[in-house]
């Protein structure tokens, strides 16, 4: 019993980071229908933020404190540069965006590569997340109970800003009808950037987090943006709920692929999941045809 | 199209074949060492995988981003061979330190008719089998692609994780011979150079034809239209399929014949970085070219190359500016930068929109989320 419950705390730590991870592409993805591979850099920028905070202030529960909202910001700042600069020019070939985000990818992997080396950096976690609590009688490290807790945090405040702020109307018009938001008078570039800003800020967020669970290298984005795009792809374009679902479902299948396979062997198996999954719903989870990002 | 146009078009077309063998087969020979014609011989194996790309994405529209699956069964398979056929009848390879025996999956390809066979036919049918599924149910654009990484990401983990038996992160190494030819005799490694010329030039003659087709003409037809290639009549997924299956076939068929040359192949060769590493000499010439993706891609390698031995972190600079310059500004290709250029200047002189016309791209998925959308169209058709 404990195995299983064991198992299945390790698929919900995981299902939390790709929810994490995958909570900005769906925003950006669902509007836009931009496929950024550097999403994962910008989670890479985050964990580093995190790095330097510390480096900075010493103390591992301050530093967490400030590296949170900091790391939204540079996170988002980030978005809003590659947007400004490159994506915008790219509407409608969402395709070659994929490329290009691709090589931006590539150039701040290389990036961080000779500002922090290429070995690990290590980021400490305060004293109170290095702790086991027991849930249902199976040990759960607090660590990566702050990670789940935060990807619930930022479901929901993302949930309330799309459902209540006048934010949020505008950005579910635009992933509705774009020319009809258009002819609204909703600005629907100025939108693009806020959204963009938001989902690359979560991703900087969600480096924080697995700075203080995993190491932070170079390349951390790529171990975990291809699962985040299956999140997506499983999910469905621009729900929210989708990805909440796919996510856990991706991490606890995965968990329970791996307690009885190999690491790999899940991944493979996981893969297959997603492919037949979608013979059954090619548009995933939810379908796009729902006029609602909730 | 007038006959004498017709007929100098032909001429040329037989002019550049002539060229290109004349080439590969006469002066590079002659003036390159044998270790620069081993690294030529690499590069073409490569350009092998670019042609296959070039009319999967350039003429279908299918941003295949998971290229190192089928490069790697390719080697992989190859690899299999040659190490069962170094260690002799019934033997097993040397790597292998425990257990007894070889799996029975090795035992496959130990007649090296099987593995000939194996090669063109596992790749080809394992792409059969995902375009099959993928395309059936209209997961296209930005979906395939995801799909198409995540297989290639989700190969090379496997390879990594069987140790024991396809060599783990090390791969497979030191093969001595190639179907009884000794890989160390330098005779023998110009004949294998002589061939990776031979089998590229044929992939090109083949796309060539593809192109100029009725069936051409369709795969264009679906890059740009699915929907109304489907309202004509004909069947999109099969389409697709046919294209998917060559450019996974090709880049088999690159891979077997990179692994005697190269002599090693390892799951770096097939993850995901060098899965999208293929495309970018292919969007360099010029994705929708029937030349372009092979030069783009033999000027990429030939610049990793030599850049990467001394000046690595300048090379990944380099291939991501790359990425992001060319795509995002010459679409179709370096070849249409003087055009670009002109438009540039004559947009100075005369403001006019953004000419997008050569951009050869499938339709917006902004416009078009799939099925969905497709459904909605068949009704609106209907009223």
């Amino acid at each position: 019993m404990d195995a299983v419950l064991g198992q299945l705390y390790a698929g919900i730590s995981l299902g939390s980071v790709l929810l994490l991870i995958a909570l900005g592409l769906v925003l950006t993805f669902g509007q836009m229908g931009v496929i950024n591979m550097a999403h994962g850099e910008f989670l890479m920028a985050g964990a580093y933020t995190a790095f330097v905070v510390q480096q900075v202030l010493d103390s591992a529960e301050l530093s967490l404190l400030i590296a949170l909202p900091l790391s939204f910001l540079v996170g988002g700042l980030l978005g809003v540069l590659l947007e400004v600069t490159l994506i915008s020019r790219l509407y409608h070939r969402p395709l070659d965006t994929l490329l290009v985000t691709w090589g931006v990818s590539l150039v701040l992997q290389q990036l961080a590569r000779d500002i922090f080396g290429a070995p690990a950096v290590e980021v400490r976690a305060p004293a109170w997340l290095q702790g086991n609590v027991e849930v249902f009688g199976a040990p759960f490290t607090t660590g990566r109970l702050f990670i789940v807790a935060l990807a619930l945090a930022s479901v929901a405040a993302l949930s309330l800003v799309l459902r209540f702020t006048s934010l949020g109307r505008r950005i579910r018009a635009v992933v509705q009808s774009r020319g009809l938001a258009e002819t609204s008078g909703i600005d629907s570039r100025r939108t693009d950037r806020i959204t963009f800003f938001i989902g690359s800020g979560l991703a900087g967020m969600a480096g924080v987090a697995l700075s203080l669970i995993a190491a932070t290298q170079p390349y951390m984005g790529q171990t975990y943006i291809v699962d985040a795009f299956l999140v997506v792809v499983a999910g469905g374009v621009g729900q929210v709920r989708g990805a909440v679902l796919a996510a856990f479902g991706l991490g606890v299948l995965q968990a329970v692929f791996a307690y009885s396979q190999s690491v790999s062997t899940a991944k493979v198996l996981l893969l297959l999941v997603v492919i037949a999954f979608l013979q059954l719903r090619p548009q995933g989870l939810f379908s796009v045809r729902t006029r609602s990002l909730m | 199209m007038t006959t004498a146009n017709r007929w100098r078009g032909r001429a040329g077309v037989l002019g550049g074949y002539a060229m290109a063998l004349a080439l590969l087969f006469g002066v590079a020979p002659l003036v390159l060492t044998d270790f620069r014609l081993r690294l030529l011989a690499q590069f073409l194996c490569v350009a092998m995988v670019a042609v296959g790309i070039g009319l999967a994405w350039g003429s279908g529209g299918m941003l295949t981003l998971g290229q190192g699956l089928f490069f790697g069964l390719g080697a992989y398979i190859m690899a299999i061979y040659l190490q069962l056929s170094d260690a002799g009848p019934g033997g097993r390879p040397a790597f292998m330190v425990t257990g007894s025996g070889v799996p029975w999956w090795w035992e496959l390809f130990r007649s090296p008719v099987a593995a000939v066979l194996g090669i063109v036919a596992v790749p080809g049918l394992l792409a059969l089998l995902l375009g099959l599924g993928v395309f059936r149910r209209r997961v296209k654009g930005a979906y395939f692609a995801i799909l198409s990484q995540a297989s290639a990401a989700a190969f090379a983990l496997l390879l990594i994780s069987q140790r024991s038996t396809i060599g783990g992160s090390n791969g497979l190494s030191s093969f001595r011979s190639f179907f009884g030819f000794a890989l160390r005799d330098p005779v023998n490694r110009r004949m294998l150079y002589f061939i990776a010329a031979g089998v590229l030039v044929a992939m090109v003659a083949i796309v060539h034809q593809l192109r100029r087709s009725r069936y051409g003409e369709l795969l264009t037809a679906v890059r740009d239209g699915e929907e109304r290639v489907r309202f004509l009549g004909y069947d999109p997924a099969l389409v697709k399929v046919l294209a998917y299956g060559v450019a996974a076939v090709f880049a088999a068929i690159g891979g077997a014949l990179f692994v005697p040359i190269v002599g090693i192949i390892s799951p770096n060769n097939v993850g995901v970085v060098p899965s999208i590493g293929f495309l970018i000499g292919v969007a360099l010439g010029g994705r929708a070219t029937l030349l372009g993706p092979v030069l783009g891609s033999l000027a990429v390698s030939y610049a990793g190359s030599t850049l990467s031995e001394n000046f690595e972190s300048v090379w990944i600079y380099l291939q991501g500016l790359l990425f992001i310059l060319v795509v995002a500004f010459l679409p179709a290709g370096v070849g249409s930068l003087p055009g670009v250029i002109r438009r540039w200047a004559s947009a100075r002189s005369g403001p006019r929109g953004p000419d997008t016309a050569q951009v050869p791209e499938g339709p917006p998925m902004v416009d078009d989320p799939g099925p969905a959308a497709g459904a909605a169209v068949v009704r609106t058709g209907g009223v």
